[in-house]
This record gives structure tokens, sequence and C-alpha cells, in this order.
């Protein structure tokens, strides 16, 4: 299958909460890192979301392998600290010595991560940004950076903000920074993959995000559906059940031929799930049309019964990876 | 080996909580997609409905209430909703937080006509009021703060629902006052207020000497245009930002008082409940009123005594005798959808066994997203601990 993906370095990976945004990011770096590519997974929101899915103590400010991709390749990971991404931001750049010491006492590092609305945001995109063009030699360090960003809702004024900054710095060096940092982000170089889900509300957050993004020239890559779960009635038994029509002495038949006659309330139970099952079908067709109509490359991936752990997270990535995804 | 028992919670009795006229203002809070809005929705019309005169703020800025009430819009003033059921004088009003209309609005307050024109335009302020993250957990403390005051002044509502901003984390709303506070009392206001171009001694008089390092530091980092432009906005916003902070610090000890009850949302899943979890603590700690956890979206089924072990081998039999298919086929959802039950009742146990003070109510998974009155109501039942009714066939979908 082709890779919908060929010639992204920055894999940028956002949903609605609740989508299973970090457990797609984490299956996505995976996926990329096979046969032996070299793939950099970062966190941003602080939750260590990453090290409780790959089963590693909390992520200190310093990139770390956290596994091996499928036929070898590693997956590194970061959890960017706005605060250690602006030092290490003023050391490679302005080597300020004593005065950044001083910039912290006077309360100038604790405005710029925690009190000023924005800037935040542009050190983490700044952080990815260096990240994607690090260079070792002649190579980049890595194949690929898989961002596990903000959810859908705030994507694009996330992903945006230094076209803001751009806007404010006129000359200089942030207006140089904020205008490679959009560079890159606008480039094909980039991709931004929404993770959703079947229902309404998550699917409508995803086109709205969708259109976001296209209004503002951010490449939208794929729409990762997950948690799919096969129907698990035939279409005929969906028809009727959705109808109220399934047949009541089969089903009563069918409980006493199983010997669960002496359970209260079953045939009831059962016809009830049926209908709801009918109906979630009925609705994710609905949501899956729509979802097609956005136009951009569709990867599903399975509903994990016993929800996602490590092997899990590996079969999720061999899925994406029979997708195309590599 | 025994299984661990199961700890159950006591009930968080809703009703209790929103009929007590001494109840003010509740906060719905927890982590994104748990269903927070509606949750909120569903508490204040079930509010409504039993009397109490309610005002629903919510901050989503995706359409998420306006959606879910009916109401096509929602600006930054309470709307009343006319189509509800209540017969003993209570009444609904909803509104979505506008976060750069509340900003102006402060502006337009606390300063002179001249010197608000000035802000309004300054680019850095509209790039705060508009663009920025982390704006919106200031101007929804703001906001809050207004409807409450609006409630004795005015006597529209006496009580108010809100969600809080889908934050990075649920805890930065908490946050916000003490972060403006610790910016407004620290040096780098005074730098930054300083006549912004004065330079020389009479910079160096208001300023001290160490910051002399630090405003070389800026300048350089920023660039002069740069730095000129934020001291300028800066020293504009500084009289704005004294009456703001005040009010976020009595927005702020108003929701450690009496009449506030905090409502923590969560889904069944891990990570939701984790959320959960640490939103708990952190209320015990500032001494906030936590009311109970409300848990969404937990499968139901009703034949709960139906293991699963039991109906998959009862699926297996039957197809064994290669007969009665259909039976076979709902007994094997039934063991999928009893799966599902089991794990979340695992997890929510987990968190009842953490935090066994906790009272908990259960809103059911319903298969379509909730998008109307009816569907609200639904939802104010089953945390009220009523039994849903089960319509008698799917629920139909206008058009």
């Amino acid at each position: 299958m082709a890779n919908p993906f060929a010639g992204v370095r920055l894999h940028v990976v956002t949903g609605k909460g609740g989508t299973g945004k970090t457990t797609t990011a984490a299956a996505l770096a995976l996926s990329l890192a096979s046969g032996g590519r070299r793939v950099l997974l970062l966190e941003v929101e602080g939750r260590q979301g990453i090290a409780q899915l790959f089963d590693v103590p909390p992520l200190p400010y310093e990139e770390r392998k956290v596994a091996v991709g499928i036929d070898g390749g590693d997956v590194h990971a970061l959890a960017i600290d706005p605060e250690d991404a602006l030092y290490e931001y003023l050391d490679m750049y302005y080597r300020l010595g004593r005065a950044g010491k001083a910039l912290r006492r006077a309360g100038v590092v604790e405005f710029a991560t925690t009190i000023a609305p924005g800037v935040r945001d542009v050190l983490l995109t700044g952080k990815a940004f260096e990240a994607v063009r690090r260079k070792e030699g002649p190579s980049h360090v890595y194949d690929a950076v898989v961002l596990d960003a903000p959810p859908t809702g705030r994507i694009t004024r996330f992903l945006n903000v230094n076209s803001e900054v751009a806007g404010l710095a006129k000359v200089g060096p942030i207006r140089r920074q904020a205008d490679n940092i959009m560079g890159l982000l606008r480039s094909p170089a980039t991709a931004v993959h929404l993770v959703t889900l079947l229902e309404e509300m998550p699917t409508q957050e995803t086109i709205d995000g969708v259109g976001g993004l296209r209004a503002t020239g951010l490449p939208v890559g794929g729409v990762v559906v997950n948690m799919v779960r096969e129907p698990l009635l035939g279409s005929a038994a969906l028809a009727a059940a959705g109808k109220g029509t399934l047949d009541r002495s089969e089903v009563e038949s069918g409980v006493a031929a199983a010997g669960l006659g002496g359970h209260a309330g079953v045939v009831d139970a059962l016809l009830a799930e049926a209908s709801d099952h009918a109906e979630r079908v009925r609705l994710q067709k609905a949501e899956r049309r729509r979802l097609r109509s956005l136009e951009r490359p569709m990867l599903e991936l399975p509903w994990l019964a016993d929800g996602v752990d490590l092997s899990g997270l590996y079969d999720l990535a061999g899925v994406l990876r029979g997708q195309g995804v590599a | 080996m025994k299984l661990p028992k199961t700890v159950a919670p006591d009930r968080f009795a809703i009703d209790d909580l929103i009929d007590d006229e001494a109840t003010r203002i509740v906060v719905c809070c927890g982590s994104g997609g748990v269903g927070k809005t509606t949750t909120a929705a569903a508490l204040g019309l079930r509010a409504a409905e039993r009397g109490r005169r309610v005002c629903v703020l919510t901050i989503d800025p995706a359409r998420r209430l306006a959606q879910s009430i009916g109401l096509d819009e929602l600006d930054n003033t309470p709307r009343e909703i006319d189509r509800i059921e209540s017969a003993n004088g209570g009444a609904l009003f909803a509104m979505m937080l506008d976060m750069k209309r509340t900003f102006d609005e402060i502006v337009e307050q606390h300063a002179d006509p001249e010197r608000a024109q000035q802000i309004l335009v300054n680019p850095f302020y509209q790039s705060l009021s508009s663009s920025f993250a982390g704006t919106q957990e200031y101007m929804a403390m703001e906001k809050l703060g207004q409807l409450h005051r609006e409630a004795d002044a005015e006597g529209r509502w006496d009580l108010v629902v809100v969600d809080t901003p889908p934050s990075r984390s649920a805890l930065d709303f908490l946050d916000a006052p003490q972060r403006l506070g610790s910016f407004l009392d620290g040096r780098l206001i005074r730098l930054l207020t300083a006549p912004a171009r004065a330079g020389g001694r009479a910079y160096m008089k208001v300023i001290g000497m160490g910051f002399s390092i630090v405003a070389s530091a800026l300048t350089k980092i920023l660039g002069g245009q740069l730095l000129g432009d934020l001291q300028t906005l800066v020293a504009s916003l500084d009289s704005v930002f004294g009456g703001f902070r005040e009010r976020a610090e009595q927005t702020y000890s108003l929701l450690q008082a009496e009449g506030t009850a905090f409502v923590v949302v969560a889904a069944p899943e891990a990570d939701a409940l984790r959320e959960a979890s640490y939103f708990v603590e952190r209320l015990q700690q500032d001494a906030m009123p936590l009311a109970g956890l409300v848990v969404n979206r937990v499968h139901r089924t009703e034949a709960p005594d139906l293991t699963p072990d039991r109906a998959a081998g009862a699926a297996e039999d039957l197809d064994e005798h290669g007969e009665h298919a259909l039976t076979a086929a709902l007994l094997r959802l039934h063991a999928d959808t009893m799966r599902v039950r089991e794990r979340e009742l695992r997890l929510m146990s987990r968190f009842t066994g953490a935090h066994p003070q906790v009272r908990v109510a259960v809103a059911p998974a319903l298969p379509g997203d909730v998008h109307d009155l009816p569907g609200l109501r639904l939802v104010g039942s089953a945390l009220a601990g009523e039994q849903p009714e089960r319509s008698a066939g799917p629920p139909r979908r206008r058009g």
C-alpha cells in the first residue's frame, strides 16, 4: 500500500479529548520507526502520557529511547518543559550567561512560561522545529518527529502562534525564528493528523478542525478513526434490531435452548442491547461518510477490548503499517 | 486468589445539591472529552425544571452547548431558553464565553475612553485577547464573577453553572488569579511599566541597578521594537490589571465559599479517572468544596447477572448445535457489553478505593450524542438516580 505521508518529517497528532490522541501518536511513532529508522516522539501537555504508555518512568527534559520499532528502528521520546526549552533557546542563540540568571530572578522566565498567554506555545513549537531540523553531519538526527499536540479545539491557535508573533515583531531574531517555524509548519514536510471516533461530536470537531487548519494554510494529513468496532450482528439482524422487529419468540426459544431461561429479563435485555448496537452501527456509518467528505487519507485503528498496553500499542503500530504508514 | 472486592461509593444525590437554595455556583471540571459541557447543561436544565433560576456559562469554543440546548447562537450575553418545562418559577439562561469581548469590556470599564482606545488597537492586545492560549482561564474567572454579581444585583438567576476551559490541565482555571497576582507583585511588571524609552539615568532610577542587565538582555532577545510595544501595552493596561486582579481574587475566594460546589466529571476510562483523581486532591488541598464525581457514559445492561463468560459459553453451545444463530449473536453482543462494563466498574472502583469519601453519580452510555433538551433531561434524571426510561424503539433523529 502506498505511503500516504511520504516526505513528511513532522507529524502533528491532534484529536478531541478522549479519542486516544496520545496512543495514536505513540503507535504512529512506532510504525514510522519500523525498518531501522529513528523517530522522536514529543509531548507538550505535561501529562507524562507517553511514559505511561511505554511503561517507563516519567520523562525528564532529555531525549530518551523508549522503544524499538517493528523490524528495528528506535523511538525516542521527550516531554517538552517550556522553562527548559526557554533556557535552551536562549543558550543556543544568545549566550546570555549571567544575564540568563538575572532574567529568572526578575520573574521573566516565570512570566514567559506560565503567566503570559501564548509564549508557551511559541516555546513548544520552537522545540519541535529544532528537533526536525537538527543535523549530525549531513543527515538529520531524526527521520521523523511525531508531536502529540494539544487537542483539536486548540490546535490551530497552537500551530499558528508564530504567525501572530511574526505579526508583532516586525524585524529581528524573534521575527526570523517565527518565520522559519511557520515555514516548516506550512510546508509539505509537515502533516497534521486528526484522531477521531465514529461519534457525532468528535466527528464534528474533526470537521471544524480541518476547516480551521485549511483556513490558516496548515497542511492537513490524515484522519485517524480510532477504536473502530466491527458490528457483532449480521446485516439482516442489524436492520431488524434497528426497526425493533427482531423475532422475540425466536430469541425466547434460543435463550431457553441455551439453558438461560431461568435468568429473569434476559430476553428483554438482549433485545434492548441489540437495538442500542444497531443504533450505534447506523450512527457510525453516517459519521464515516461525513469524515470521507473531507477527502483526506483515512486510517482506522481497532478498538482493543482490554485497553491499550505496550503489546496493544505494537498491534496498533502494525495496523498503521499495514495501511501504508512507514 | 480472591478477587478484590468492588468498592461501592456513596451515591452523589444531585437533586439535594441543586434544590438547595444555598447552592449558588456549580463548577463542572474534568479532562477534555468527558462530557463536562453536557453535564453542566443537564444539571442546569434539571435545576431549572425543579424551580431554580439558572444561568449556564460554557467556556468551550466548540458550539457544543448551543447545539445541545438547541440555541442557534450563544454570545457573551445570557439568553433565556424558553422551551423548558418548569411549573414553579424556574428559568434557564445560557451563554458562551466570548473571550475577546470579555477582555474588551474590562478594558473599557477600567480605562478612560482615550486610553481604552489605545489599548484596543494595540496589536499586542489584539493577539493577547483573541489568539493566545491562556487568556481564556483569566476571562472565565472574570465572567463567572460577573454572573454571580449579576445574580445578586438583578435576580434574573440565583444559580450559576459553569464548565471549565478545555485547558492543558484542568487545574489551570484555578491557578489563573494567583499567577496574575504574582506577576503584578513581581519586579518584572516594574520593568515593563517603566517609561519605555526613557533610557539612561531616569530609567535606572525607576528600575534599580540589577535590572539594567535584565533590560539589556530583554532588548537583545526581543529586539527594541517588540519590547517597546510590549511595554506600551503593559503600561497602559496597568490600571486595568489592578481592578481585574482584585476581582479574580474575589472570585477565587468565592469558589472556596459556602454556596459553591465543584462537580468533577469523568468518563469510565483510565486517563479520565486519573485526571479526576488529581483534581479531587487539588480541590481538597485548596479547601474547595467538592460535591461529587459524575461518571458519564457508563455501559449499562438490563441483565447484569448474566456474566460475560456464561453468555459467551451459551453462544458457543448454540453454535455447536447449529441453531438459534440470532440468539447466539445477541449473547455474544451481551458478553461484549458486559466485558466493557466490568472494565469500567473496575476502574471506577479503583477511584473509589483511593477516594472513598467522594460520592458518585453515573450517567449511562447512550448510542448517540445528546443534542437536545429531551436528551439532557434524560442525562439529568439518570444522574439523579432515576431509572432512565427506555424508549420503545431506537431514538430517531430528526430530518
